[in-house]
């Protein structure tokens, strides 16, 4: 095994998230007010901004599901045990110790398993649940003479702000996670430049070197 | 024009959404232009194909309003017969859901109170001359209409306070005013007779802005401020809006009027009506739709309202605009105070924005408050009205619904309306629970109110006029009644904003059968999702603590 530096987040990848940093904390705000939390802004402003933001979302993430099944990279968010309790036991201990990171990055495995974990319930939970709950909520003139359709709209609105606070929660934790050795810099790089370091097996490198040349720095 | 008038393609919502995902003008451009002036050659040609100062029958001298009414109906034959069949000359109204018989003629409001025992005062506003007893109907007791009232052009046609419908003619006695209040003048029949056409903002308002006693008591989105009101105060009804006649909306067949307040339109709707097409609703939908806003985010939500919310609820966004404040509380109760030596009091404490001080106190009526910009208070409503007419049993625990609206919450046949709720208190038989009829004007008889002070004879007086029957003992009761606001529609800029209703304790607090986010900040999602919150900031902040602790004791090692 050897480590090199390699592109592990392609532009479209990097585009995705930035465009969900901004998306969710545009959604998170103008939410806040349609729940009725501020009124920095006015309350059809941010209905309007909030729904563009939530439809501008949806299509991205449309778009980067067809990515991820295209491109095969859904791979990384397979839920695994290997290397689970390692994880969790630096999170919660070897950390204070000051004991190294246990995971180390692999070419077709970018995210640690806890990482992993959490993402995939976050694609398969929280962001489905968002969203359907939210078109629902704008949507309602469509269904709103549907038998029990205000009990309905309560609880669909409750999953609406739940979720809402879950992926605010997510956000915190994701930012903090930032900060643990070897610091918050080193994590941010990676979704800005695109390249890390990951610990490449012989063919691996061969075959990047020989075949997707810039998709790997030259050796220091 | 400030609103369109073209009808909307119903687009599927999802397909609207996505245009509007394209189009990202949230709110709507307000366009402003001036109304347009009519050609010089086509303002000089007479809009009526008739100058009536040229027909010889209007050509003399007349000394009554009948005799002008007859010489009306030398060629308008049916005129009369059309009048005569319709609610501003009868007075009677059947109401079909309920089959319960209202009309001014019949029913108990909680402002004067009765017609019957108080007519000459009552039917100065009537639209016909003499009728003095509500035992016998207008067209049994022979009342001529009066066609002056509604078509006199000439701005000098009044009606006297108290002629029951006959104008002012001369010679008056001292003091003598009209019924809008003004000092009565000797009317010069032949120039009204001569300046007949089509009825402008002041001829109804004469009569409908000043039901009460006095400018606006009654409605509320009814006063003097609409004979020619700023564009703020009505963009329909401003000279400098669309400058309607009442009878633009309230259109006419037969001398029959669309709009009422016993069975309102409140769900308007259906296909806009066309120029000159057939239009029996005065409802907004009928030039607007029922998706008048623009077609972008904003518009499209806005119109998702329109099956829920009446126009007005928004567009109105207060009554009593324009300088003209309405009655807002009548105590009966506190009637008949006089001064030591026994003079009737006037106190006028309440300072109109025009400058006009209203009464706060009167020995004939009570105590009264007043209202500029009032909020309305909104309620579910189909349009059904019926009113506690004397022969329901009331219940004096509680505030008495002296016109009880009808409508479900989330109905199909329901809106939001908004209405003035007018409050008070006044008599009824503690012994029956009934409401009475009182006896308030007459100046020549020993138990009128207003020139006695005794309630016991007024009620007694009044109860005998009505052929009722009456235990002889009387209290007073709280009463609300309901006028829906549908006039000093507001320009789109002062409708109300959405988070005058979307926020904790908004406009619509109470209301049943609704979904309103942004009501309720701290619902149960609400807390969890904040206490998930705090955790996770606790929880970070904890780990942050133990890893700084961690490191530092490993420096030490």
């Amino acid at each position: 095994m050897t480590e090199r530096s390699v592109k592990i987040f392609p532009r479209f990848e990097r585009f995705w998230h930035w465009a969900q940093v901004v998306l969710i904390f545009a959604l998170l705000f103008t939410g806040m007010r349609l729940s009725g939390l501020h009124h920095v802004i006015h309350f059809s402003t941010a209905l309007g901004l909030h729904v563009v933001a939530a439809l501008v979302l949806i299509a991205l993430w449309v778009f980067a599901i067809f990515w991820h099944l295209t491109t095969g990279t859904w791979v990384h968010y397979l839920p695994t045990l290997r290397g689970l309790p390692q994880v969790a036991r630096f999170y919660a201990w070897g950390i204070f110790k000051g004991e190294p990171h246990p995971y180390r990055k692999a070419y077709w495995r970018k995210h640690n398993p806890m990482q992993a974990l959490t993402y995939l319930a976050l694609k398969l939970v929280l962001f489905p649940a968002i969203w359907v709950t939210g078109l629902l909520v704008l949507g309602w003139n469509l269904w709103e003479d549907a038998p029990q359709a205000l009990t309905l709209v309560y609880w669909v609105s409750q999953i609406h702000l739940l979720a809402a606070w879950a992926i605010a929660a997510f956000v915190i934790a994701h930012v903090y996670l930032l900060t643990v050795p070897p610091g918050f810099r080193h994590h941010l790089r990676p979704m800005i430049t695109g390249f890390d370091k990951v610990d490449l097996t012989p063919e691996q490198e061969a075959y990047l070197e020989a075949n997707e040349i810039s998709r790997i720095k030259p050796r220091d | 024009m400030r609103f369109s008038f073209r009808p909307l393609p119903r687009l599927p919502a999802a397909l609207a959404l996505a245009g509007a995902l394209a189009a990202l003008p949230l709110v709507a451009s307000t366009q402003e232009a001036a109304a347009p002036e009519p050609p010089e050659a086509e303002a000089a040609l007479s809009a009526s194909t008739t100058d009536h100062s040229k027909l010889k029958p209007l050509q003399r001298e007349f000394t009554s309003g009948p005799e002008v009414t007859r010489a009306c109906l030398q060629c308008h034959t049916e005129a009369d017969d059309q009048v005569m069949h319709s609610i501003h000359f009868t007075w009677e109204f059947e109401q079909p859901a309920t089959g319960q018989l209202l009309g001014k003629r019949h029913v108990i409001n909680s402002f004067c109170g009765n017609v019957v025992g108080n007519e000459a005062r009552c039917t100065s506003c009537h639209a016909g001359y003499g009728w003095d007893d509500m035992h016998q109907s207008p067209v049994e007791a022979g009342v001529t209409p009066d066609c002056l009232a509604c078509h006199d052009r000439s701005g000098q046609y009044a009606k006297t306070s108290t002629g029951a419908g006959h104008p002012a003619l001369a010679p008056l006695p001292d003091g003598a005013v009209t019924i809008t209040g003004a000092p009565a003048k000797p009317v010069d029949l032949t120039k009204a007779a001569q300046s007949v056409g089509m009825p402008g903002r002041d001829n109804c308002g004469n009569c409908h802005f000043y039901g009460g006693g006095g400018d606006n008591v009654k409605h509320g989105d009814l006063s003097s401020a609409l004979y020619d009101p700023p564009l703020d105060v009505d963009v329909h009804m401003s000279p400098q809006g669309e400058n309607f006649a009442c009878s633009t909306c309230h259109v006419s067949d037969r001398h029959t009027w669309s709009g009422s307040r016993y069975n309102i339109t409140a769900v308007g709707g259906g296909e806009p009506a066309r120029p000159g097409g057939p239009r029996r609703a005065a409802s907004c939908q009928s030039c607007h739709t029922d998706t008048p806003h623009d077609t972008n985010i904003i518009g499209l939500k806005l119109n998702d309202h329109t099956d829920t919310l009446a126009c007005q609820s928004c567009h109105i966004p207060a009554f009593a605009r324009g300088g003209v404040a309405t009655k807002t509380w009548w105590d009966w109760s506190t009637a008949g105070k006089l001064d030591e030596e026994g003079r009737a009091l006037a106190i006028s404490d309440y300072l109109e924005s025009d400058g006009d001080h209203r009464h706060t106190y009167l020995s004939t009526k009570g105590d009264f408050d007043w209202g500029e910009d009032v909020p309305p208070v909104y309620a579910w409503f189909n349009g059904a009205v019926d009113y506690t007419t004397a022969d329901r049993k009331i219940d004096p625990s509680a505030p008495v619904e002296i016109n009880p609206i009808h409508g479900t919450p989330d109905g199909a046949d329901s809106r939001i309306w908004p209405f003035k709720r007018m409050e008070g208190r006044q008599a009824y038989d503690a012994e029956l629970n009934e409401l009475v009829y009182s006896h308030v004007w007459g100046p020549d008889t020993d138990t009128a109110l207003w020139t006695n002070f005794d309630w016991a004879k007024a009620i007694q007086a009044g109860m005998e006029a009505a052929d009722e029957t009456y235990s002889g003992n009387f209290d007073f009761v709280d009463t609300y009644m309901y006028w829906p606001i549908t006039h000093m529609v507001a320009p789109k800029h002062d409708a109300l904003h959405c988070g005058n209703c979307h926020a904790e304790g908004g406009r619509m607090d109470g209301i049943e059968g609704i979904n309103l986010p942004g009501t309720r900040p701290y619902s149960p999602a609400g807390i969890a999702g904040l206490a998930l919150v705090l955790a996770t900031l606790g929880g970070v902040m904890l780990h942050l603590l133990l890893r700084l602790v961690g490191r530092r004791r490993g420096d030490h090692d």
